[in-house]
């Protein structure tokens, strides 16, 4: 593809325009001729099929075309144009937001086209010829690459990779498959003659189902956006949708150069080198992507000191690595896929907070506008009576085909892949993967790019391309949510659960993902073990920045050789007055982290300090936590009787603070959400109260009955597990199953992995002072117990 | 595989195991690899500590008592056959597996723990045991509690938490023992798909 722009303009023009005359909407330009003879003017490569008249907005008077330069139209033009797509971009975020109940039906992405059908209506009856349609460059160099960098960011990497197997078979066999399948039909259709009489040969159509065959990932994510499946099925059809541009690209290359040479010239050479060209072009621009994404995050590595500037380094790189693969001849797509997918992690660990966060918002927002304009695009080239060439029978069967097919090569390569798999793919995945083929822009951008000369039968391709994108973005789209539910499992009566249903429903599914935890769901393999190793000790080393570097592990340090400090002054200690019951009286062990570390680690330890401390030395962001009242409950009782508003009230109460744990059919990625930071808070509140209450268990086992001094504040009045009334609370060393040295090994080992869990991405921290301090504080004694214990372990 | 057969006769009385349980050897190949990576210091038995170093279960509310469900009561650790079996009852039941009279029925479809007659769902005995921490076979309402407080977040009031067990005793306490026993239990869940819920798919 080149590089040039295809905004060119016709020197046929009614001699009338040529004068000068106000009236300009009755040229007919002539498309095929002026476009070559610009193109070989302008020194571009194959021709692109479109054809664009300056439209003066404001009805003033049109420009005589022979007058001006074509620099000049072209910057004129150029601004008009992207006037009328800002314009179109605005109106249909304004009309799809009004609409959200809408959207859950019909996915937006057919919405959109809906729009784009409207405005192209309206475009050609002003102007009796589309004026804007989605040419070739404008998609593959402007409006294709933000989507997927997009996509290769924000994709879930170990998800991705433990599937990458998977994944790689479904996108390089499958698109095969289903390009030698449907140009072979075709082909075979064609001379059995159900389409009539058309100039076209085998390699045309094993090129037109090379094109036809790729899943689109913009298709996908829009309609996956709506369709809420499992994590596993949607990387599948995601990572698919992304990988299989490599195998797209080489097979539409090679029967292009086979078209152009000829069907004699193709011997076994030929085919060998179109296979090699396959390797190269994968995994060269892979490799292309990889070096980009080591460039980014050597780059932010460096930026400490121009942190304003970061985001935009993001982009341009990515976009270059799209850009230097596509000048190499590579496949582009894999090149931005894997810079992206590589990078994410070192520069969310180099970045400052704020820029992660601007990236991460910038990303979305041209991700989201890019996908708007394809579509709506795609809309409005279709409302031009100049590309439609009608052929039932092409046009039928190839729909029939792209489907069957797709469910024949879905199910097969399944049915192979579970022998090898320790999940299988149900039935029901499979249905949703085969149905969720959705093709769009990418097959159309391929098809425009044709040359006519060539492909004498063009048009009657590009109206195929465009009624498939259709059907299958449109109607499998809306459907797919309908079917899905068809399908699953019959579900309970949709009747109101009683509380403990709620309840127990919720504990079915923590004990679900605890269960899956211990089970290990992800196995431990040799592979990703030593890739891990050597990644923590080189990779990080080399393309984190040292404070990132030092964050992870510096704290843990700390902690580690503070207590065996502490331990060990505590023995001396113990070993001057003769015995460790000391331990027991102490009213206070007094560690005072500031005074110790702070020269050499104050700037990472910003958090553990007095400063966030209450009165009761306990920070004030627990106290403040108790404060935030419960509305609803004041706002209802009034209308209910008594007994209704308490069971209101109780079910109220459940759905608004039950925790929610891991959800197990979550959508890792989504086009319109970015993660909230609910989940966090909530995981670091049960990080904090499992950890108390492992304290807590493990001193009044250690220590026998309740401690001489437990601080008293209202976050503790809370906790009460343990003291309530009925005596239980001496026998709780009894009931705990854990037994004494297993607490306190079972507690520093949690506590360990908390701190190194903690020191990980600042967003996660939060702005809640770490749990340590918490415990460190109000719990010393038992901290020193667990050194002492320790300390004779280590004898 | 090569591997599976060398690391399978490294467990000993895996046949009955596998039989036992219904896990086949590649699962089982897998659990063990699981098993050894969790018994870091290699002493062949689990400790509760061993299941602390899972990060990401002090981030489960009822982490802690599914750990402790791991262990019956008076055991300090737990070998892999006891780990296997325990995993067995979050299987999905099988309907395609078939019922081969002679074997012994399956682990996950009978309460092998109580004196009742056989569920389909023994799933729910082990939930049973997650809140009768006393195994005195009733959840009093002290246990209840207990639960609720760990499931339900920081702001919820002492007052409210009573509320909402005293209601759902009420609800579930069919002979108003104040307290709710396994029958209650199982009654209460009838309407809920245990099984579609429990389905976790790798243990298949």
């Amino acid at each position: 593809m080149s590089m040039s722009d295809s905004l060119v303009s016709c020197g046929h023009l009614d001699p009338v325009i040529a004068q000068g005359s106000t009236q300009c909407r009755e040229a007919r330009p002539c498309i095929h001729k002026a476009s070559q003879r610009m193109s070989s003017d302008l020194g571009s490569g194959p021709p692109s099929s479109c054809m664009h008249i300056q439209w003066d907005l404001k009805g003033k008077t049109k420009l005589s075309l022979n007058q001006h330069s074509y620099s000049e139209m072209l910057y004129e033009h150029n601004s008009r144009d992207q006037e009328l797509v800002r314009l179109t971009e605005l109106i249909t975020q304004l009309l799809v937001e009004l609409n959200h109940s809408l959207t859950s039906v019909i996915p937006e992405s057919a919405l959109l086209i809906l729009i784009g059908w409207i405005l192209g209506g309206i475009i050609y009856g002003a102007d009796k010829m589309q004026t804007f349609t989605l040419t070739p460059t404008v998609f593959f160099f402007y409006l294709l690459p933000q989507v997927i960098l997009d996509a290769g960011y924000f994709m879930p990497n170990k998800l991705f990779f433990s599937n990458m197997g998977a994944i790689l078979v479904y996108a390089v066999i499958g698109t095969c498959w289903n390009a030698a399948t449907v140009g072979l039909g075709l082909w075979g259709c064609w001379l059995g003659g159900a389409m009539g009489d058309i100039d076209i040969g085998l390699l045309q159509f094993l090129l037109f189902g090379s094109l036809i065959a790729a899943v689109d990932p913009v298709a996908v994510i829009a309609v996956f956006e709506e369709v809420h499946v499992n994590e596993v099925l949607f990387i599948m059809v995601f990572g698919e949708s992304l990988l299989n541009d490599g195998v797209t690209v080489v097979l539409f290359n090679v029967f292009d150069a086979f078209v152009s040479l000829g069907g004699a010239e193709i011997d076994a050479v030929e085919i060998i080198k179109g296979i090699i060209s396959f390797f190269v072009v994968a995994f060269g621009g892979s490799l292309v992507g990889i070096i980009f994404a080591l460039l980014i995050s050597l780059l932010t590595r460096c930026t400490k000191n121009i942190q304003i500037i970061e985001p935009g380094f993001i982009f341009i790189l990515g976009y270059l690595s799209y850009l230097t693969a596509e000048m190499l001849s590579l496949s582009a797509i894999l090149s931005i896929v894997f810079c992206g997918i590589c990078c994410q992690k070192y520069i969310n660990a180099n970045m400052d907070e704020r820029s992660v966060t601007t990236v991460r918002y910038v990303m979305k927002v041209f991700a989201n506008g890019s996908e708007t304009i394809i579509f709506v695009f795609l809309g409005i080239s279709a409302i031009d009576p100049a590309v439609w060439v009608w052929n039932t029978g092409f046009i039928l069967l190839t729909l029939l085909f792209i489907f069957v097919f797709r469910f024949i090569g879905v199910f097969l390569l399944t049915w192979i892949l579970n022998k090898y798999r320790l999940v299988p793919l149900e039935f029901i995945d499979q249905v949703v993967m085969s149905y969720g083929g959705l093709r769009g822009a990418v097959a159309y951008g391929l098809v425009a790019m044709l040359d006519e000369n060539k492909f004498k039968e063009k048009n009657l391709m590009v109206s195929t391309t465009l009624i498939v994108v259709y059907f299958t973005v449109m109607l499998q789209g809306i459907t797919m949510k309908p079917l899905v539910t068809w399908l699953k499992v019959k579900r309970a009566a949709v009747t109101e659960l009683t509380l403990a249903e709620k309840i127990q429903n919720r504990t079915f599914d923590h004990m679900l993902v605890a269960i899956e935890d211990i089970s290990g769901q992800i196995g431990h393999n040799y592979m990703r073990d030593k890739w891990h190793n050597f990644e923590e000790r080189w990779l990080c080393w080399f393309l984190m920045k040292p404070s990132a570097r030092k964050s992870r592990d510096y704290i843990f340090n700390i902690f580690h050789q503070l207590n065996l400090k502490d331990a060990m002054s505590y023995v001396k200690e113990g070993e001057r007055r003769g015995s460790l019951a000391f331990v027991r009286n102490e009213t206070k062990a007094d560690v005072d982290f500031n005074k110790k570390f702070r020269a050499s680690f104050s700037e990472i330890m910003p958090d553990i300090m007095a400063d966030n401390m209450g009165p009761d030395h306990v920070p004030l962001s627990s106290i403040l936590q108790d404060i935030v009242p419960s509305v609803c409950l004041v706002m209802h009782e009034q209308d209910l009787t008594m007994r209704e508003s308490e069971d209101f009230n109780a079910h109220h109460l459940l759905q608004q603070h039950l925790y929610r744990g891991r959800k197990q059919h979550r959508h890792r990625y989504s086009r319109s959400h970015l993660e909230t930071n609910r989940d966090e808070n909530e995981v670091q509140e049960i990080f904090q109260r499992t950890m108390r209450s492992r304290l807590e268990s493990f001193k009044s086992a250690k220590m026998g009955v309740a401690p001489a001094k437990k601080i008293q504040t209202k976050h503790q009045k809370k906790d009460k597990p343990q003291k309530m009334p009925n005596g239980n609370s001496s026998d709780k060393s009894k009931n705990h199953p854990y037994g004494d040295k297993g607490t306190c090994s079972l507690l520093f080992t949690s506590l360990l992995h908390y701190m190194k869990w903690l020191t990980r991405p600042p967003q996660l921290r939060g702005h809640q002072p770490p749990v340590v301090c918490i415990i460190i504080q109000s719990h010393s004694k038992a901290i020193s117990g667990i050194c002492l214990i320790l300390e004779n372990r280590l004898d | 595989m090569g591997s599976t057969n060398s690391t399978l006769s490294k467990i000993p009385n895996v046949e009955e195991l596998m039989q036992e349980t219904g896990f086949t050897p590649a699962h089982i190949v897998r659990l063990y690899d699981r098993f050894e990576a969790l018994d870091k210091e290699k002493t062949g038995h689990l400790r509760p500590q061993d299941f602390g170093a899972i990060n990401r279960l002090a981030m489960n509310p009822i982490g802690d008592r599914i750990i402790g469900a791991f262990f019956s009561p008076g055991q300090e650790t737990v070998d892999f056959h006891s780990f296997v079996r325990i995993l067995a009852h979050f299987r999905p039941a099988d309907k395609k597996r078939p019922k081969d009279p002679s074997m012994p029925e399956p682990v996950n479809s009978r309460t092998s723990k109580l004196k009742y007659p056989p569920l389909v769902f023994s799933l729910i005995s082990v939930a049973f045991q997650l809140y009768d921490q006393d195994k005195d076979g009733k959840i009093s309402r002290a246990e209840l509690l207990q639960v609720l407080r760990s499931m339900l977040e920081m702001q919820v009031t002492e007052e409210q938490l009573e509320s909402i067990a005293d209601r759902t005793i009420q609800e579930a306490d069919l002979d108003k023992d104040d307290a709710i026993s396994f029958e209650e239990f199982r009654k209460s869940l009838e309407k809920v798909n245990i099984d579609h819920k429990m389905s976790i798919r790798f243990l298949r």
